[in-house]
């Protein structure tokens, strides 16, 4: 059945609470979630009040200086720390997004962080996301081409079938939208979500693959496309604007065009 | 590790269905075909309201009227048993009451049409 309840060993207690300095006058709380599976305790939600004007203007900013300064045992990924790696997809206010790219001063109030929802937790901030790799490993994210690319000459593409690709390709598999998906939360076992079904739009759409039957063959499936309802969270919380679902409409547009 | 298949495989399963596009289009075709159905079953339901039970009889005799009422039925109660489907494959994980609750379902809908239609038939065919 659909969780609609926590189990009772994921239930998030009171955390610690973590003062700011002595002297600081512009201060935020974060609330953190905390989790570390070697101490067989459930999740706790730590309190940091954090110096904002010892700060960078950006929630990864503020996160890095919890690390830092506060507490070292805070785990979460980050790389690029502007928008193109997808590490620091995380839950905050709410909302799926990049830390690096949410401003703090665009968050009223406390600012909740949380892991990507419905995913394994590894600790803290960072969700065990083998099986949505697996996904987007599962649509064959490559070019397939029957015939031989010329010899002395990249495979051509009009300018206009390039543009088909425009908002196919920029996805950075960062695992924002599916997680957003409340099909994907209670079906991701089959369904395979907003990022790999954008991804698989992406070589649909490209003029250079052959392969679009069988691409279409192995999506046309009651669970793997079709649990898609047009919730539309996953365009709302995209960080790079993109929007999945229009990919997956387009797609199911494609399976009935080729029945008609 | 409760089991040593790779993340692939899992993700791959028994492979894909081969359908589900048949349900997709159906269930859109079946929704506009409601959209004058219903508009004609409500004008209809406020017009008979002030009939007693031998005019109801008569108007129901009408070719027209038994042919919308029998259509109204048929394809009210496909749509909505392709709905129902939706929800019960979104919400209900376990297969076996999954598959039990689809077989239910379906069974439910088709007693449902026909007795309609049958009772359809029955006035209109009466009189």
């Amino acid at each position: 059945m659909a969780e609609f309840k926590l189990p009772s060993n994921s239930i998030v207690t009171k955390g610690k609470f973590y003062p700011a300095p002595d002297g600081a006058t512009n201060t935020r709380k974060i609330n953190v979630y905390r989790f570390d599976p070697d101490t067989g305790k459930n999740p706790r939600l730590d309190t940091f009040e954090i110096d904002l004007d010892n700060c960078g203007p950006m929630v990864l900013d503020a996160i890095i200086k919890i690390k830092t300064d506060m507490d070292s045992s805070l785990t979460f990924r980050r790389s690029c720390r502007e928008g193109i790696c997808g590490s620091c997809a995380m839950n905050i206010d709410g909302s799926n997004t990049l830390a690096c790219t949410m401003a703090i001063s665009d968050i009223e109030g406390d600012i909740n962080i949380y892991p990507l929802p419905h995913q394994p937790i590894v600790k803290d901030l960072v969700s065990d996301l083998t099986h949505f790799y697996a996904q987007y490993a599962s649509i064959e994210p490559w070019l397939k081409s029957d015939t031989p690319a010329p010899p002395d000459s990249e495979r051509l593409q009009t300018p206009e079938d390039r543009e088909k690709l425009d908002g196919a390709y920029e996805c950075i598999l960062c695992a924002c939208c599916s997680t957003s998906c409340p099909s994907y939360w209670w079906n991701s076992d089959r369904y395979l979500g907003p990022a790999a079904l954008l991804a698989s739009y992406r070589w649909l759409a490209d003029s250079r693959d052959d392969a679009t039957g069988e691409r279409l063959d192995d999506l046309e499936d009651p669970f793997k496309l079709y649990r898609c309802h047009t919730i539309m969270n996953c365009a709302k919380v995209c960080p790079k604007g993109l929007n999945p679902a229009k990919a997956i409409a387009e797609t199911k547009k494609m399976l009935v065009q080729r029945r008609l | 590790m409760s089991n040593l298949r790779t993340p692939l495989s899992q993700v791959k399963g028994l492979g894909s269905a081969k359908e589900g596009t048949g349900h997709f289009w159906t269930q859109r075709l079946s929704a506009i075909a409601m959209v004058p159905l219903l508009i004609w079953f409500c004008f209809s339901l406020a017009s008979l309201v002030s009939m007693n039970i031998a005019d109801i009889q008569a108007w129901l005799s009408q070719p027209f009227n038994a042919i919308m009422m029998i259509l109204f039925i048929v394809v009210g109660f496909y749509h909505a048993k392709l709905g129902v489907q939706v929800v019960i494959e979104d919400y209900v994980s376990n297969h076996v009451t999954r598959t039990i609750s689809l077989i239910l379902i379906t069974f439910v809908a088709v007693v449902l049409a026909i007795a309609g239609v049958f009772s359809v038939l029955r006035v209109a065919l009466a009189v």
